[in-house]
């Protein structure tokens, strides 16, 4: 038997962003005892990068907004494949998840009247974004973190989950190392709940930290539930795209909710020229309606900057493609522009934006109250995940649940920006309920000693291959072939290229080497990680080669349009034979009566 | 491209050396991209703290040729690549491998801190009402990434090792926007000059110096803190109902 640590708990959370914190708030409250594991320290997860702000029909900056607009906008957004029963809930809760940060010391801009400022976001038909600055994230994660130090939460940082077992088909536990000794540490749990986000890493250009590498939606594939949707993948319109070292880094919607513009190197307003008809009736038909829109006033129509994101990627791709692009192979995002239009404009610049400034003055050394930024598509979010019930978020394998971005069907094929941070309020909460309500009605039931020793041996195999290849050269290699074959635009012929180049990586995967010992070492937790990747990486493109038509994230240069035969289900991916996945449809159900009259009402 | 020489600390627990590499150098990297290159390529096993490389999350400070910095918002064009370049773990928290440092104490001083406890609400649903300019003062402080290169040049913290008595400038910001938000009610002033030693803080204003988010940490934090423990512990009321309870508020 090999070393290991064992810590028994009732609900054991896996992630510490918005939706692990929520979860285990949740389940603590609920009187179970509850760990948390953190792959990076406590408050450094990925909802820290988050910017612009949550989604919730507060209503406060437009008194039309409610939860039934909210509803409405996510699932045009998400072109009407979504998990309804979640759209529904989560335009419901969001606002009393946002209120509920507020009582636990959260500091939201604010209205004239002292109340909630809401900001707006493509997508979003009123201004609906709760909001600090364009450092939401970081406002979230730390009121969350505060609040969850002081409720009984057994926090483990910097470890991170290798395996998950089950046991008489129910979820039984979890072995995991802890990044500083290299130990081994079995977790035996009642309920499991993943909150480990997307899988950004399996691209090169990508807007995630180096812990979204797809752990979640690998161990949960592998332990025996089921993945939905994971072909769409946002691409976010606008990253950094010079210097080279900083390409992929974030610039936030929040840059044209302010006023920001588009422009190509003619100096043309492209978006002007390509408004989906399905949002013809709510956009600007002018430049001048455009800057109404976003500076409050009421009957005008949001500017074709702030359409949703999948279309703004595809025709930034589009002038890049026909030659109008950046000197940098992107276009123009300027907000300098407004000094035209309001008085001491590099001063609000600042004020409402302060994080864009102070990222492009230092690392690419442009003012951006003064000069366009030169932006292009970041591989940014993952609208798939694992498969959840909408309303307890229990995965397809009793007692593992899942929240936040590893989770699916809330977004659809695309999602509107501000409502990752509400999904992660939402659904954490929602998950940590359920998982507390699940572990008390189930016994603990010990994983099998004979898996588990194996698990263990194999997380301390890349050691002995000190002369193996490095773990970090098949992870680049992996990020440029899902960059260049799985990316914004995807064809068939690329697709299965893709497929045949993983089935390669794979063999590699399974034969690189570490040197050093287990104590810190980065490249042993990237040998580990690859496996993860890999699996993502195949599932997003097994999914893309069956979805034969474009979709939000999804586009496919041989099939352009989206076709209706395929609207009416998600693809799934079961666990296979030898540890493969199997591509399946589930029919999507139909809407519920009233929130179908919804639909119709605010088409 | 051209190659510049960094010399990284590699070794455990406070042993160790200063290891020359070389490697590439292109337009626009970072001291992070630097170290990344040299762990893929050279050594695969150089232990690194990391995460969002965008000046987010404070994962990876460091001090380069001496000064605490984020790796990731430290531009090569700025430093003197004609000399070699100097990474180091920081220094105020013990040293656990290569340029990782354990930071943990840092979360458990913060755990000692009373948490947020805010007025009844002011609104029938639940809801309270805020002014932007009461509001400002606090985000200042909620800016902060818990990089905790503050703690690392704090002079009580890294040369003093006053860890047990002082709970540093991280923490001191984190009480001010407790104390000073708009909600709150809880009195922290006792512990403040007790438990968690804001007497030791001689405003030096080292920490403001390393802030990367630009938070005027002993201005507008621990001066306007000292001053209110100040006040509260010389108050001749505050000193009386201290005797009536038997001890002496001295200060």
């Amino acid at each position: 038997m090999l070393e290991l640590q064992t810590f028994d708990h009732d609900v054991l959370v896996i992630g510490a962003g918005g939706a692990g914190l929520r979860a285990a708030i949740e389940a603590a409250a609920r009187g179970v005892s509850v760990g948390l594991v953190c792959k990076s320290l406590l408050g450094k997860a990925h909802t820290v990068m988050a910017e612009g702000g949550v989604a919730a029909a507060l209503g406060n900056v437009d008194d039309r907004d409610n939860w039934r607009v909210h509803f409405t906008d996510t699932l045009r957004g998400g072109q009407y494949v979504n998990n309804w029963r979640m759209a529904e809930l989560h335009a419901r809760e969001s606002p009393e998840r946002v209120r509920e940060l507020e009582a636990w010391g959260a500091l939201f801009d604010r209205t004239e009247d002292g109340r909630i400022l809401q900001r707006n976001f493509g997508g979003h038909r009123y201004p609906r974004l709760a909001h600090v600055g364009d450092r939401t994230g970081l406002e979230m994660i730390r009121t969350l973190q505060d609040h969850g130090i002081h409720q009984g939460i057994d926090v483990h940082m910097e470890v991170t989950v290798v395996t998950l077992f089950s046991r008489e088909g129910r979820i039984a536990g979890a072995l995991a190392y802890d990044r500083e000794r290299g130990r081994l540490r079995l977790f035996r749990a009642r309920a499991v709940v993943i909150a480990t986000g997307g899988v950004g890493r399996a691209f090169k250009i990508t807007s995630n930290s180096w812990e979204y590498t797809g752990d979640g939606q690998s161990l949960a594939l592998q332990a025996g539930a089921v993945l939905q949707d994971m072909e769409f993948v946002q691409f976010h319109p606008t990253g950094m795209v010079w210097p080279p070292s900083v390409r992929g880094i974030l610039v936030t919607e929040g840059v044209r909710g302010e006023g920001g513009v588009l422009k190509n190197s003619e100096g043309r307003r492209f978006m002007f020229e390509d408004i989906p008809e399905n949002y013809r009736a709510q956009t600007a038909d002018t430049p001048e309606e455009g800057w109404r829109y976003v500076t409050g006033d009421k009957d005008a129509r949001r500017p074709p900057e702030l359409l949703t994101r999948d279309h703004v990627a595809r025709c930034i791709v589009r002038e890049v493609r026909e030659g109008r692009g950046s000197p940098h192979g992107g276009v123009f995002l300027d907000i300098a522009w407004i000094k035209e239009k309001i008085p001491r404009a590099a001063e609000h610049i600042r004020k409402k934006l302060p994080s864009m400034y102070h990222q492009f003055k230092q690392l690419a050394g442009i003012d951006i109250t003064t000069t366009p930024m030169e932006v292009g598509p970041t591989t940014h979010y993952i609208m798939g995940g694992i498969r959840v019930d909408g309303d307890s978020q229990m995965s397809t394998l009793p007692g593992l649940f899942a929240a936040g971005e590893a989770a699916a069907g809330l977004h659809g094929a695309n999602r509107l920006g501000g409502n990752s941070l509400s999904d992660l309020l939402v659904f954490g909460k929602r998950a940590g309920e359920f998982a507390a309500e699940f572990a008390r009605g189930h016994p603990a039931l010990p994983p099998d000693g004979g898996e588990v020793n194996e698990a263990a041996r194999d997380a301390l195999a890349p050691f002995d291959r000190s002369n193996g290849e490095s773990p970090y050269a098949v992870q680049h290699d992996l990020q440029d072939l899902m960059q260049t074959q799985a990316g914004i635009v995807r064809t068939e012929s690329d697709l299965l290229q893709a497929l045949e180049g993983l089935v390669q990586l794979r063999r590699r995967a399974a034969a690189v080497g570490v040197t050093g010992n287990r104590e810190f070492n980065p490249g042993w937790h990237t040998a580990l990680d690859l496996r993860h990747l890999l699996t993502v990486s195949e599932a997003i493109v097994t999914a893309a080669l069956a979805r034969k038509e474009s979709r939000g994230g999804h586009f496919r240069e041989d099939f352009p349009e989206k076709r209706t035969e395929f609207g009416g289900f998600n693809f799934v991916l079961r666990p296979g034979a030898d540890g493969g996945m199997e591509l399946d449809r589930e029919p999507i159900p139909p809407l519920r009566e009233d929130l179908k009259q919804l639909v119709e009402e605010f088409k | 491209m051209p190659n510049a020489t960094f010399q990284l600390f590699r070794g455990d627990s406070g042993q160790g050396e200063l290891i020359s590499y070389q490697t590439p150098v292109s337009e626009g990297m970072v001291v992070l991209d630097a170290v990344h290159d040299i762990q893929a390529t050279q050594a695969t096993d150089l232990a690194v703290r990391w995460n969002c490389k965008a000046g987010k999350c404070g994962s990876c400070s460091a001090e380069i040729n001496g000064n605490p910095r984020l790796m990731c918002m430290t531009r090569l064009d700025e430093l003197d690549l004609s000399r070699p370049v100097t990474v180091e773990p920081i220094r105020a928290f013990p040293h656990h491998r290569d340029l990782v440092a354990d930071v943990s104490w840092n979360y458990r001083a913060k755990q000692q801190i009373r948490k947020f406890t805010p007025r009844p609400p002011d609104a029938p649903d639940g809801t309270w009402r805020m002014q932007q300019e009461d509001v400002d003062r606090v985000q200042e402080f909620r800016k902060c990434i818990e990089c905790f290169l503050c703690q690392d040049v704090c002079h009580v913290l890294r040369d003093h090792h006053l860890h047990e008595e002082f709970i540093g400038p991280r923490h001191l910001v984190y009480v001010a926007a407790l104390e000073m938000h708009p909600l709150d009610t809880l009195d922290r002033r006792d512990e403040l000059r007790k438990a968690q030693g804001i007497g030791y803080c001689n405003i030096t204003k080292c920490c403001t110096a390393v802030c990367p988010e630009g938070i005027k940490i002993t201005d507008n934090a621990i001066i306007p803190l000292k001053e209110r423990v100040m006040d509260h512990a010389f108050d001749p009321l505050v000193k009386l109902a201290g005797m009536v309870r038997g001890r002496i508020a001295g200060p």
